[in-house]
């Protein structure tokens, strides 16, 4: 097997506790191809910022390793940016100066004009002018702050981008508009992004992959999940696409049901919690049009979205068939009403 | 609404002082008229030796003849309110300065390492409290210049409001924005002008201004002391010649000069305040 762009390699993360210590994660090992968008779910607490952390080099593992482009990672560095939940932009610069200090301090030997037009570019690109550029954060939106963050990270042009849940203090209108902006500049640049969300449809519109990480403590990556959906996709019309309500029952219902009874700690001793090296690939799109192709629409509703016990490790991509059957059925409209209350259950 | 509410202030401040003034003008006899002065009068100098409280004309009329003519220098005993300001503003500036070269870096270390706020705490907890001017007899005898003591007792005072203040305030800045700097790969001295003294700055500016208005209310008393020049001593030496109202014309001037230096380090506060 090539080794991927970025290799995760058992890693775990242990912090001392009152008795002993606590593991937030262990046995993580997933990789990443370069061009790739891949998020991960999970519930909060499970330890996602602390992973990302450890990509970004902020943080040393307590074991394991994470290899970019063969390189061990070891501090933090310019080839990897980053967009935290709360912004992190200097409050007494302006937009502007924000996006500069980052391209200045990637490409020291540069012009102050030529950073300020190569930032300039970055904050356009992300809808951000009008005089917006000249203001602080505090006078900007949480929106425009995002933007700002966002460019700021794009415009070091780094070879992996890394973004905790980066819309997660936004409203859903600005939260939208946001993510067609982050689709159409991660096309046009192929980025290769590593994001933390705790949003299923955002998941599902901006990821190649999606990994989905168990409850904490002893966390681990369940699955991968392949987002089979065709680019360029677009928000309105995403929901249409067939492939979409299978993928999104089967991440609701690994949230809902099966997140917490997976976990390294829940059930230490049983089968499959032994479980080593990289996630376990579904594919609940592929599944379903296997399945709707050798029609058995009959068992269709019913444990779509109920709470199912959690049967679902080690039992390989049939799993993954025999749940996405019952999403066959094209109900596709009904259901997103049903999700929706469930949906914001999970959206804690 | 905001526009005449500060003028309504304006009013009730310009009232206040014109009551307050006049009921102490109304409070003060008139002078009595000068009668031919006894020898004794004579040999102490003048009928001005009768201490009493000036009225309020008496220290304006004064304080324009001072203040249009704040600079001559007529010997040790008799120079201009400017000169002798200037001597008191030197000393505090100088005290100051030196005490900020000190304090600010040394309260970056202290801010930035744990250790270092550990290892040297207690000392800063005992040397604190000592009021300055205990420091000046100690001063006067290793320094042997009372010019310099002067400046020295300044330099201690002025000393640990920016210290704690620049240490607070390097402990305090948010984790994000040295994230923030340390994926940029910023280095230590990057770090520290382009991302932690900006976001301590509101702190220790706040510190420097309780700094400057310690090092101005002790200045008054160093110069007491040590004597020769400066507002300090000239307001001990008018009070010596019984000289009420160039006392209380001091006291005032004091109170001006104090207040203008606390405005300057305030717009300078304000200059580097940010919105988070
Ligand atoms: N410095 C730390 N010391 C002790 N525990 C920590 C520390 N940082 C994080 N944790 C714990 O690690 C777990 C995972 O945290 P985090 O990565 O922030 O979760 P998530 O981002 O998935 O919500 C949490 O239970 C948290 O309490
Ligand atoms: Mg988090």
């Amino acid at each position: 097997m090539n080794p991927h762009f970025l290799e995760i390699k058992s890693l775990a993360k242990r912090f001392p506790a009152k008795q002993g210590e606590l593991t937030v994660f262990e046995d993580v090992s997933f990789g990443i191809e370069k061009g790739e968008f891949v998020c991960i779910i999970g519930h909060s607490g499970c330890g996602k910022s602390t992973i990302l952390n450890v990509l970004a080099g902020l943080d040393a593992p307590s074991d394991g390793e994470v290899l970019m482009a063969g390189k061990e990672v070891r501090g933090p560095a310019l080839e990897r940016g980053i967009v935290f939940q709360n912004y992190s932009l200097l409050p007494w610069r302006s937009a502007l100066s924000n996006v500069m200090f980052g391209v200045a301090a990637r490409w020291p030997g540069w012009s102050k004009t030529r950073v300020r037009e190569h930032s300039l570019k970055y904050l356009h690109m992300v809808g951000l002018k009008d005089g917006a550029e000249q203001r602080k954060p505090a006078q900007l939106s949480g929106g425009m702050r995002q933007r700002v963050a966002i460019a700021r990270a794009f415009a070091i042009e780094p070879k992996l981008l890394l973004l905790d849940e980066p819309f997660g203090a936004l409203d859903a209108l600005t939260r939208g508009t946001i993510q067609d902006e982050l689709l159409k500049i991660c096309a046009e640049t192929h980025q290769t992004v590593f994001m933390i969300t705790h949003d299923v449809d955002e998941a599902i519109l901006l990821a190649d992959r999606i990994l989905l990480m168990t409850n904490g403590p002893q966390a681990r990556i369940a699955e991968s999940v392949r987002v089979s959906i065709e680019r360029p996709r677009e928000r309105g019309s995403i929901v249409h696409d067939p492939g979409y309500y299978p993928i999104r029952t089967h991440l609701v219902d690994f949230l809902v049901s099966r997140s917490h009874g997976l976990s390294g700690s829940a059930n230490s001793g049983a089968p499959g919690s032994g479980h080593q090296g990289p996630p376990r690939i579904v594919d609940p799109a592929e599944a379903a049009r296997g399945a709707s192709s050798l029609g058995s629409p009959s068992n269709a509703i019913g444990n779509a979205v109920s709470n199912r016990p959690s049967h679902a490790i080690g039992k390989g991509p049939s799993n993954a068939v025999s749940h996405s059957t019952s999403n066959a059925n094209g109900a596709t409209d009904d259901r997103s009403v049903e999700s929706g209350p469930l949906l914001r259950a999970v959206n804690l | 609404m905001l526009k005449s509410d500060s003028w309504r202030a304006v009013i009730v401040s310009v009232s206040l002082l014109v009551i307050f003034l006049g009921l102490w003008q109304l409070s003060t006899p008139a002078p009595q008229a000068e009668e031919a002065l006894s020898e004794y009068e004579l040999l102490m100098g003048g009928a001005d030796q009768e201490a009493r409280v000036p009225s309020p004309s008496e220290i304006i009329g004064l304080a324009i003849s001072e203040l249009s003519n704040p600079f001559y220098d007529a010997g040790p005993n008799d120079k201009g309110i400017g000169i002798q300001l200037g001597w008191s503003l030197y000393r505090v500036l100088t005290g100051f300065g030196l005490a900020a070269l000190i304090a600010l870096p040394l309260g970056f270390l202290i801010g930035m390492s744990p250790m270092m706020y550990k290892a040297l705490n207690p000392f800063i907890q005992v040397l604190k409290p000592i009021s300055p001017l205990a420091w000046m007899p100690l001063a006067l005898f290793i320094i042997k210049d009372s010019e310099t003591s002067s400046i020295f007792v300044i330099f201690i005072c002025s000393i640990w409001p920016m210290l704690i203040n620049t240490a607070f305030g390097v402990a305090g800045v948010r984790k994000d924005w040295v994230n923030v700097a340390r994926t940029h790969e910023l280095g230590p001295m990057q770090t520290a002008f382009q991302v932690i003294l900006p976001a301590a700055a509101p702190t220790i500016l706040t510190g420097m201004r309780i700094s400057i208005g310690i090092a101005w209310l002790v200045i008054v008393a160093a110069e007491m002391l040590v004597g020769g020049t400066g507002i300090g001593y000239y307001v001990w030496n008018e009070w010596n010649n019984l000289d009420l109202t160039s006392v209380i014309f001091s006291i005032l001037m004091i109170g001006v000069v104090g207040m203008l230096l606390d405005l300057a380090l305030a717009s300078a506060t304000r200059l580097v305040t940010y919105q988070e």
